[in-house]
């Protein structure tokens, strides 16, 4: 009479190899997760050196004309902290937290190639030490974009330059290895029943990424080679004198610059798409049209990449046409903003750290998007590009499309990666910082551009109100990097006594939640047969309905071992 | 009150009021600006109200909605409806902003079809086809303004200054801004947009100055350690006071040069050297 629900086979590991530990381990190692972390800790290293970056320049600019640093150290300064952010943190970043948890959320148990994937993280390392190596002698200080004339062995003779060039070269070698990677891991890896129609929307984003790096990075790596060549062995591709042209530079380096943005802010959104949903207990609003609009967004960005040359003498052809394709990305944009609002619309939403983090986000991305129009809209374009308004525009769109989700998912799986619990009291307060010190030190910034203060300059002439929007911007600086420090403070405190957070604390719906935290080398016992975009649902749903129906025919409760292994 | 209004709009708007490029590119953003605020009001409102109103509370069951074909077939539409009319709008404006007028009755005298060195189809004319032509050149780290008024065929002898340019007003200025190294951007805001000047390129902007003054700006380009300070002024004079100006200049240079002529004969008689070349 009893309807004994069949136990789940369980797998017992008999002589099985001990983890590796101590440091030898964390070098040799292939494992994913730990190279996601060796990946997560540079880069998150990297992002408090260009944040420091960034403050001397705010300190610089509290007060006008102001000689705390030398002209020579201060163009030093936005050139490493542009290229330290971009470079150093938010691709990387990406990369780090993709390769922890796409073979999780796909249900594999490791990377295509784990040894490639160690090669990509070594390389990345190896950049970072080669440009900051610089530091020593002479950094580069031609900015992040590196243009030419100014960059060429004339005008830049200084070592730094090449060191930027060698930077471009090993985490672009890094990123292309590492997009290979994840490529054939979602493209081959994935659980018995999950087509491409139940892909987590984050692995939609780094499947995109991955896309996108693999077409970008050849032509940056072709161009900084030309750079390279034009340094050292005289040759005249960007020398109008010889034949060259310094446009040509400009073409190439946004050719790649522009995906760049897109490779940046995607996957951020693919974070957004997966934490809105877990705690506003609903299902993600129209998941067709956000991964299409992922894939729509990252084809039009091949087409806008001249945006960034409006000033520069090109044809009034390419104004138009430009302008257009931009418009035209904002479109698939806008859809994914108001397909987030929908999926908070009517549910029961958890102001979690990790919810505030990604709606502060969506904000926060709102502003960079619409300053976005005013951008793309040549004439307009003409006044506002080169100024505080294309600072405070690039900095609204990567600070929401990139730190604050990448702040989000540190909230949302750091349970996962450590075992422990962050303090919900110290998430607000970090989020609550960071996002007050973001509005402080960058919606004024608008006002500076609109008020004539170019960008990259060390200092300014009191004119108007120069000087109190600039220390309005400064005092916001070090808000944002006291929000960044308390979540470091978190972090470290969680660690050494964190409340343990089980396999799954979030109730969430994609498969990392599926196995215990921090997951086995291995990552799974079983993987699961996935039967829509909600694995995690389903499991959760089919254990309530074996244990409630096993209770109501009085029979045994379920097994200990279908709780563990989860079906 | 309206000082108050335009104070708090020129806040949030670029500099405008030299020439009539720069207020139609101002007006384009007002137009974008209104467009944007509201749309920005009812995103964020959307957003800020969601969070507030179902925010989890006892008995708030979340509705299990997984997307409405219309409502997002809708918003597709919606979004590029009011981008499709951003961009009418911005195709109205442009012919205003990109192409100038002809020059006020006082400056036509001083606007001529020659005087280009180079001819170009980028290069925008008035109707008449008559402006007065400067050639900007950008160099590390200062801005040199070249008029016309050659002495010789080929551009040589012409008359020029360094940071300041001094322009008449109610004339139709073309700028040709070139590079001598690397790139910089000639940009007055009040005059309108800038645009770079690129070593091997030339790249054209023109303005036109209804009432006298001096406008301000700076490059717009990193060029190196002395980026910030390489500023520009345009001096906006009655056409008048611009014929004296550029004839006193004329003659200044030409005594200069008479000079250093001088100077360099004297030179090689007590060097015993040959003719020291022109530097």
């Amino acid at each position: 009479m009893a309807t004994y629900v069949a136990p789940v086979p369980q797998v017992n590991a008999h002589r099985a190899e001990r983890e590796a530990t101590g440091w030898t381990s964390w070098i040799t190692t292939t494992d994913h997760k730990r190279i996601g972390i060796m990946y997560i800790v540079t880069t998150f290293v990297f992002f408090l050196m260009g944040g420091v970056e960034a403050l001397m320049m705010r300190l610089q600019l509290g007060a006008p004309d102001n000689t705390l640093v030398t002209p020579t150290t201060y163009n030093q300064l936005f050139t490493m902290h542009g290229t330290t952010m971009v470079f150093l943190f938010v691709v990387p970043m990406m990369a780090g937290l993709a390769n922890y948890f796409v073979p999780l959320m796909i249900g594999a148990r490791d990377m295509a190639f784990p040894r490639l994937n160690a090669l990509s993280y070594w390389l990345l390392l190896a950049g970072g030490i080669v440009f900051y190596s610089s530091v020593f002698w002479n950094p580069p200080e031609a900015g992040w974009v590196s243009f030419i004339p100014l960059a060429n062995s004339t005008f830049s003779p200084s070592g730094g330059e090449d060191a930027w060039i060698y930077l471009i070269h090993l985490t672009g070698l890094s990123s292309l290895l590492g997009a290979i990677n994840l490529y054939a891991t979602i493209a081959n890896m994935r659980a018995k029943g999950m087509s491409w129609g139940r892909l987590p929307l984050f692995v939609w984003t780094i499947l995109t990424y991955s896309v996108l790096l693999i077409f970008a990075l050849p032509v940056i790596a072709a161009a900084v080679t030309l750079l390279l060549t034009e340094r050292h062995f005289g040759t005249h591709f960007f020398d109008p004198t010889e034949g060259g042209s310094p446009v040509l530079w400009q073409h190439l380096f946004w050719f790649f610059g522009h995906p760049e943005v897109y490779v940046m802010v995607l996957p951020g959104f693919g974070i957004i798409s997966e934490i809105l949903p877990v705690f506003a207990r609903k299902p993600i609003f129209g998941y067709k049209a956000i991964a299409a609009s992922t894939v729509a967004i990252a084809f039009l960005g091949f087409l806008t990449w001249a945006h960034h040359m409006f000033t520069a003498p090109v044809p009034d052809a390419i104004l138009v046409f430009v302008m257009i394709s931009s418009y035209f990305i904002a479109v698939p944009t806008g859809v994914k903003i108001l397909n987030w609002i929908a999926t908070l619309w009517r549910g029961s939403i958890e102001l979690t750290t990790p919810l505030l983090f990604c709606a502060g986000a969506i904000g926060i991305f709102l502003i960079g998007g619409i300053s976005g129009i005013f951008l793309a809209t040549f004439p307009i374009d003409w006044q506002v590009n080169e100024t505080y308004f294309v600072v405070a525009h690039l900095h609204f769109v990567l600070l929401g499309g990139a730190v604050m989700p990448i702040f989000g998912a540190i909230y949302y799986w750091f349970p996962k990666m450590s075992g422990k619990m962050l303090s919900e009291g110290l998430g607000k307060l970090s989020f609550a910082l960071i996002f007050l010190g973001i509005l402080t030190t960058f919606l004024i910034q608008h006002v500076m551009g609109l008020d004539g203060m170019p960008r990259r300059v060390y200092e300014y002439d009191n004119v108007g109100h120069l000087q109190l929007y600039n220390v309005i911007s400064t005092v916001g600086s070090f808000i944002l990097a006291a929000g960044v420090a308390v979540t470091v403070l978190n972090v470290v405190r969680s660690l050494r006594s964190g409340v343990t957070a089980g396999p799954d604390p979030w109730q969430a719906n994609t498969l990392e939640w599926f196995t215990s935290s921090p997951p086995p080398a291995n990552n799974f016992d079983v993987v699961p047969r996935v039967r829509s975009a909600e694995p995690m649902k389903d499991i959760r749903r089919e254990i309530e309905r074996r244990s409630s129906g096993a209770a109501s025919d009085g029979a045994a409760t379920v097994p200990a071992g279908a709780r563990q292994v989860g079906v | 009150m309206g000082t108050a209004l335009s104070t708090t709009l020129a806040f949030f708007t670029p500099q405008s009021g030299g020439s009539p490029n720069a207020n139609q590119i101002d007006s384009l953003y007002k137009i974008t600006l209104v467009i944007a605020i509201v749309i920005f009001a009812a995103v964020a409102g959307a957003l800020l109200y969601a969070l507030i109103r179902f925010r989890a509370r006892k008995g708030n069951v979340a509705a299990q909605i997984r997307g409405n074909t219309r409502l997002e077939i809708g918003w597709t539409v919606a979004a590029a409806v009011i981008l499709l009319a951003l961009a009418v709008v911005t195709f109205a404006k442009l012919s205003s902003i990109q192409n100038p007028p002809n020059s006020g009755a006082e400056g036509d005298r001083l606007a001529s079809d020659n005087g280009l060195l180079f001819a170009s189809s980028e290069r925008k004319l008035p109707p008449d086809g008559k402006a007065l032509n400067i050639q900007v050149i950008g160099r590390q780290y200062i801005w040199q303004f070249v008029y016309p008024g050659a002495s010789e065929p080929d551009g040589l002898g012409a008359p020029y200054s360094y940071e300041e340019m001094v322009v008449p007003t109610e004339t139709t200025v073309s700028l040709d801004i070139v590079s001598s190294d690397v790139v910089h951007s000639w940009w007055i805001p009040e005059l309108g947009g800038k645009f770079q000047a690129v070593p091997g390129y030339h790249n054209y902007t023109w303005f036109k100055i209804s009432k006298p003054g001096i406008y301000r700006g700076q490059c717009a380009v990193l060029c190196g350690r002395g980026h910030a300070r390489m500023i520009a002024t345009v001096r906006a004079v009655p056409p008048a006071q611009f014929d004296a100006w550029l004839a006193g200049r004329k003659q200044q240079l030409t005594e200069a040069n008479k000079d250093a002529q001088e100077a360099r004969t004297k030179l090689s008689k007590q060097t015993g050297a040959g003719q020291v070349e022109n530097p």
